[in-house]
């Protein structure tokens, strides 16, 4: 009984949150307006893509037979291949995540969510399948409900790690991280990707303050989790040295993305989701 | 002077020697850390501090705290400025003030002083005496100090110097005692031996203000310039000084008439000076005092002598052929030519010139307009003193009935005694009487009388008769005509019929009847004889009031005083006998100012005192800024707040207006979000919702009709509110409203200078006139007194209020027919050829008045329908309408001037009026 109370109250927490999430990601993929993706060349598909006579050995149900009426020869109509890719999608649900300089901003992981589910939305309407990692990809617009239940859970480590296991290979992945955890176990997960074929985008999303460092004074800094812990006796003298680690994070990052081909990106949560969005819908059609 | 600082607990002060001690140990105490969650922590790791000191407290944030202790050690040390150093003696004390006129100079500081005597001798709980040495000499008895206080409080400085010294010095207790004595620091009687019996019963301390005393002497007046002079102690250097002239001006106004410099050289203790004015300025001076003195010394109230007289002296015509000597004049001139300004001439020119006696020396006949005039002159205060002589003998005036210029009825011929051709001697004077002026006068043994018309024996002759001979013959008869009198001599003024005139008796009796004034200070026989009431009575400030409580004064007494100075009997001021006045001064003119001389060995400090001031609370308070300054200093460092912040927290302790400011901001808005009609709050809740169901049914058909589209009407409290955003206001009159104040009247004056319009409403159909006495009406006359309200008039016709939207001849509110009253126009304004209208005011009349109770014509209730009836049937429907038409005429004229009478207009107008 109890159980099945508790089923409901988290339902009842989830059926109040996910549209809210759904609603806000569906109105920024309705920002991006889609492109063809076609592979320019005959296959399976829905758009048109040429005529041509007939071989021996084509189906007579592959005849168009308005087409070859017009003439004495027989033609068939070909379509344009369209594949569907799949899409892995990986958002760092750490507590680090959690962390939001200002409490009028959200924290980086509704950014994050709200930034890979739009790209979920966008995909799914393209007709890819889309999937969390450890997930199967799937197409079609329910997909979004699991892509949603999935986003719920939430991890207890300080820093998330990417997790590959489950990502179909030559599939594309997304990666929505702050990154700032230990980044070679990033590198390990996109070696591992790159090994099996998988091409992606590095989207790390860092709060302005991260960015800023508007501290000063006698600061004791924790981790999310207080697992990690710094004390400075004068917070401002550190900025200078701090942003110089963050630049070098974001160095090796960008290095990380250039070796295994994938693109990477900062997206910063004080900023408009769109831009992220966009940019991000353009690195995956790029090669899909 | 470096002021001095003592401590109440001085011990405490070695808590100072803790603050190195503090330093160190606050010097190694870092302000606490802030906690942060912060993932990039991660990129953190490792990154050293460089700046090692950085975990000890800031030095000025150190010096902040050190100051706040030492402020607040300190502060608990007790510290005191300027404390008392005086040793402290035991024992009986008595403390003595001189109280004359010359502690007036530095009376505040006197008091300060012995009240810190007093409340030094308080805390020593030595028994105390205080006294004035003004004060009537009495019994000296010690008691507790504090009960002295107030007494103290009560002393005000006498108008007169100490004079009774020596009786002191008699009464002073017989035990021992200390004395501190608050001496003015003059020279006065005895004071030499009251100083020696102080000293004789304990240790003196003399306490004397190191500022000079100035005394002004009694003006003279010599060879047509009035002489001041003024002293001075102690003689130092070199100082100018002004006198004050001041008296009545023609408007009967005190003011000052004329000013002198008067220039001590260096070591000199009197000056000299002298001031040339007119007559008529001169004889208005009340006054003279020193400039910036405020002691009964530096006044001197002028009397009399100041003064110099207009006399008309008018003799029969002089047609007569004689010698100079039998002239009827010649004595009276001789008398009174050296302090009196003479006029000669006919009759009518004299009265002419307002003298203040005119002497008739045997004229007997006066013509009735001169009478008539003579009369009214007499009325207003003359003195009109009439010579006999043989015209007037022979003459049939007054004889069967009194002649209003006469005071008595003349028997026929009169009386010749001791003549060549008469049995008897000439007839000698009789002692004055004691109600006659003259009382008092020595008589001389050789005044006799040989002729001399005689009175008839009516019955109020005896109360007439001022002077009589020997015998019970009258003299000298007076009368009192209204202000002034008129004063007969039943002889001549020549030595024709008695030698009176050439003896000085003569001329003591013209002063004592004010008709000759001596220039020198009054002699005792002068002053004696005669009660002398004080008028006007100095204290010792040198500022004069009425002498209520005073009583008259014996002239021998006042002849002393005039010598000696005043006394606590004889205070100085304006003392009046008959229709003289004789000043009585602090100082005469003789006075001697002088330093007052101290045994040797007599202990003399200044008046200076310096109050005790405890620093304490001071120094704690500053202890407290310290922290307080600390408290935000440390969230500063420690990166809790922002510079930002802590200067915002710091400037917060300035109070904020900015509340009210926003309530009044919001209501301007709202007013001047469009036109807004408003209507002036009555105090009467009834009659203010009719004002606003008036004006919202008004705005209605502005909205409907015009181009004018008013937003609800507001309620205006003349007290609160900015009146400068409305254009227009109503102000219906209710019996019981208040009066605006001040600041509501200035800002209702300005409204209505800066364009505004009122509309009063008396609502009363204005049943009596304007102004009538419903009450409303008054209320209106009572409000309006306070504004700043041009000349009105009755609306004219052509006044553009009748076309400024409508064509309207009549106004009518819920009452029809009252009377519109609008700004007057001006007095030039004529109708020229072939224009329909005069050319009015320009610009918007700032007040309509009238009693239509148009409010409750236009008022409406929420539903747009008509709260009150008009009238009765169509016709009150059409009134109605006319009323409406009123309203928005009166809002057109206000919101546009008098543009409708912008000869734009005419031919249509014109067109339309021809129908």
């Amino acid at each position: 009984m109890s159980q099945t109370a508790s089923l409901r109250a988290q339902a009842e927490t989830l059926g109040q949150s996910l549209p809210a999430l759904l609603a806000e990601a569906e109105h920024l993929a309705a920002t991006v307006l889609l492109g063809e993706h076609g592979r320019r060349r005959a296959g399976q598909g829905d758009e048109f893509w040429q005529y041509r006579p007939a071989h021996a050995g084509d189906p007579a149900r592959a005849m168009d037979w308005r087409r070859s009426a017009r003439s004495d020869a027989h033609f068939v109509r070909e379509r344009e291949w369209q594949v569907a890719q799949s899409v892995s999608l990986w958002i760092d649900s750490a507590t680090a995540m959690r962390f939001s300089g200002d409490p009028a901003r959200g924290s980086k992981a509704d950014r994050a969510r709200v930034l890979g589910l739009a790209l979920a939305v966008l995909l799914l309407r393209g007709g890819e399948r889309v999937g969390l990692s450890g997930m199967v990809p799937k197409p079609g617009r329910a997909q979004i409900f699991a892509l949603l239940n999935g986003l719920q859970t939430e991890d207890s480590q300080d820093y998330g790690a990417p997790d590959v296991t489950g990502m179909a290979a030559h599939g594309r992945a997304v990666f929505l991280s702050d990154f700032l955890g230990n980044l070679d176990l990033t590198e390990q997960a996109m070696i591992t990707a790159a090994d099996r074929g998988i091409r992606g985008v590095l989207l790390q999303v860092l709060d302005p303050a991260e960015e800023d460092f508007p501290f000063q004074g006698r600061t004791i800094f924790e981790s999310m989790q207080g697992a990690l812990r710094h004390e400075t006796q004068s917070a401002g003298d550190l900025r200078a040295r701090y942003l110089a680690r963050l630049a070098e994070r974001k160095d090796a990052l960008t290095r990380l993305a250039a070796v295994t081909g994938w693109h990477y990106q900062c997206h910063h949560t004080g900023a408009p989701a769109q831009a992220a969005l966009l940019w991000a819908y353009r690195a995956l059609e790029a090669r899909v | 002077m470096i002021p001095a600082v003592g401590f109440a607990f001085p011990a405490l002060l070695w808590g100072l020697l803790a603050l190195p001690i503090l330093w160190l140990l606050l010097r190694a105490i870092p302000p606490a850390p802030i906690r942060r969650r912060f993932p990039a922590v991660a990129l953190m790791l490792g990154l050293a501090d460089q700046d090692v000191q950085a975990d000890k407290t800031p030095w000025w944030l150190l010096l902040l705290r050190a100051l706040a202790v030492a402020a607040a050690i300190i502060g608990f040390a007790g510290p005191v400025l300027n404390p008392a150093s005086r040793a402290l003696g035991t024992g009986p004390l008595l403390i003595m003030l001189d109280g004359g006129w010359a502690d007036a100079r530095d009376w505040p500081r006197q008091m300060e002083k012995a009240q810190g005597l007093l409340a030094e001798a308080g805390r020593m709980g030595r028994p105390t005496a205080l006294v004035q040495l003004t004060d009537a000499p009495q019994q000296i008895d010690f008691q507790p100090a504090d009960s002295w206080t107030g007494r103290l409080a009560a002393m005000t400085p006498r108008a007169y110097a100490p004079d009774q010294m020596q009786a002191w010095a008699a009464l002073l207790p017989a035990q021992g005692f200390d004395s501190y004595w608050l001496s003015d620091g003059l020279a006065h009687p005895d004071r030499a031996a009251l100083t020696a019996a102080l000293s004789a019963k304990g240790a003196l301390t003399v306490f004397v203000s190191p500022r000079p005393i100035f005394a002004l002497r009694p003006a003279g007046f010599d060879s047509g310039a009035i002489e001041l002079s003024a002293a001075r102690s102690p003689a130092v250097a070199q100082t100018t000084l002004d006198v004050i002239a001041r008296g009545p001006d023609p408007a009967g106004i005190d003011r000052e008439l004329a000013r002198a410099t008067l220039s001590f050289a260096a070591g000199a203790s009197e000056a000299q000076t002298t001031l040339t004015l007119p007559p008529e300025l001169r004889n208005r001076i009340t006054r003279f005092s020193l400039l910036g003195q405020r002691t009964a010394g530096a006044v001197s109230l002028t009397d009399d002598s100041l003064k110099r007289r207009k006399i008309a002296l008018i003799a029969a015509s002089a047609d007569r052929e004689g010698l100079q000597l039998l002239q009827p004049t010649f004595y009276l001139r001789q008398a009174l030519a050296p302090v009196a300004d003479l006029i000669e001439g006919g009759l009518g020119d004299v009265i002419a010139a307002n003298p203040d006696v005119i002497v008739l020396a045997d004229v007997a006949q006066i013509s009735p307009p001169e009478t008539e005039a003579l009369l009214a002159w007499a009325d207003k205060g003359g003195l009109l003193l009439r010579f006999a002589g043989p015209r007037l003998a022979a003459s049939d005036l007054s004889r069967a009935s009194e002649d209003p210029l006469m005071p008595v009825r003349l028997r026929q011929g009169g009386q010749q005694v001791g003549g060549a051709m008469s049995w008897g001697e000439p007839k000698t004077l009789a002692a004055f009487a004691e109600d006659s002026p003259f009382h008092g006068l020595p008589l001389p043994a050789d005044v006799t009388v040989s002729q001399q018309v005689l009175a008839q024996p009516d019955p109020d002759l005896s109360a007439r008769t001022i002077a009589a001979l020997a015998d019970g013959t009258p003299l000298v008869t007076r009368k009192a005509i209204g202000a002034g009198s008129v004063v007969l001599v039943h002889v001549t003024a020549n030595a024709e019929w008695s030698n009176l005139p050439l003896s000085g008796l003569f001329v003591q009796m013209l002063e004592r009847l004010a008709v000759s004034i001596r220039a020198a200070a009054p002699l005792t026989q002068d002053l004696a004889g005669q009660t002398w009431v004080p008028d006007r009575v100095l204290d010792g400030f040198g500022q004069d009031g009425p002498a209520a409580a005073v009583a008259g004064v014996a002239g021998t007494d006042l002849a002393r005083a005039l010598q000696n100075g005043p006394s606590a009997a004889l205070p100085p001021g304006l003392y009046a006998g008959g229709a003289r006045k004789v000043a009585l001064n602090v100082i005469g003119a003789q006075t001697q100012i002088a330093p007052a001389t101290w045994p040797v060995g007599t202990v003399i400090e200044g008046i200076e005192q310096a109050t005790p001031q405890a620093l304490k609370g001071a120094l704690l308070t500053a202890a407290l800024l310290f922290l307080a300054l600390d408290v935000l200093a440390a969230l500063w460092v420690s990166g809790r707040l922002g510079l930002a912040a802590v200067l915002t927290l710091a400037m917060l302790a300035s109070p904020q207006h900015a509340r009210a400011d926003a309530a009044a901001d919001a209501r301007a808005i709202e007013a001047t979000r469009g036109v807004v009609l408003a209507y002036v709050q009555t105090g009467d809740a009834g009659q203010d919702a009719i004002s606003a169901a008036g004006l919202m049914g008004l705005g209605d058909q502005l909205w409907g009709r015009t181009s004018i589209e008013p937003e609800a009407p507001m309620a205006v409290d003349l007290e609160r509110d900015d009146l400068e955003v409305f254009p227009f206001l109503y102000w219906p009159m209710t019996a019981g409203q208040a009066l605006p104040s001040l600041t509501a009247y200035a800002k209702l004056n300005k409204f209505l200078r800066t364009g505004g319009m009122i509309l009063f409403d008396t609502r009363d159909g204005d049943l009596s006139g304007l102004g009538g006495s419903t009450p409303e009406g008054q209320m209106l006359q009572l409000i309006a007194s306070g504004l700043d309200i041009p000349p009105l008039e009755p609306i004219p016709k052509d006044h553009v209020l009748t076309r400024s939207f409508y064509l309207l001849q009549d106004f009518p509110g819920r009452y029809a027919g009252s009377p519109l009253w609008v700004e007057a126009a001006p007095p030039g304004a004529e109708q020229t050829d072939g224009m329909p209208f005069r050319n009015l005011n320009d610009g918007v009349t700032p007040v309509i008045i009238g009693g239509g109770d148009w409010a409750a014509a236009w008022a409406v209730d929420e539903n747009g329908v008509a709260q009150f009836p008009v009238g009765r049937g169509y016709a009150g429907e059409r009134q109605r309408e006319i009323a409406f038409r009123f309203g928005i005429n009166v809002i057109m004229h206000v919101l546009t001037g008098n543009y409708k009478s912008d000869q734009v207009h005419v031919p249509a107008l014109l067109e339309r009026l021809g129908q």
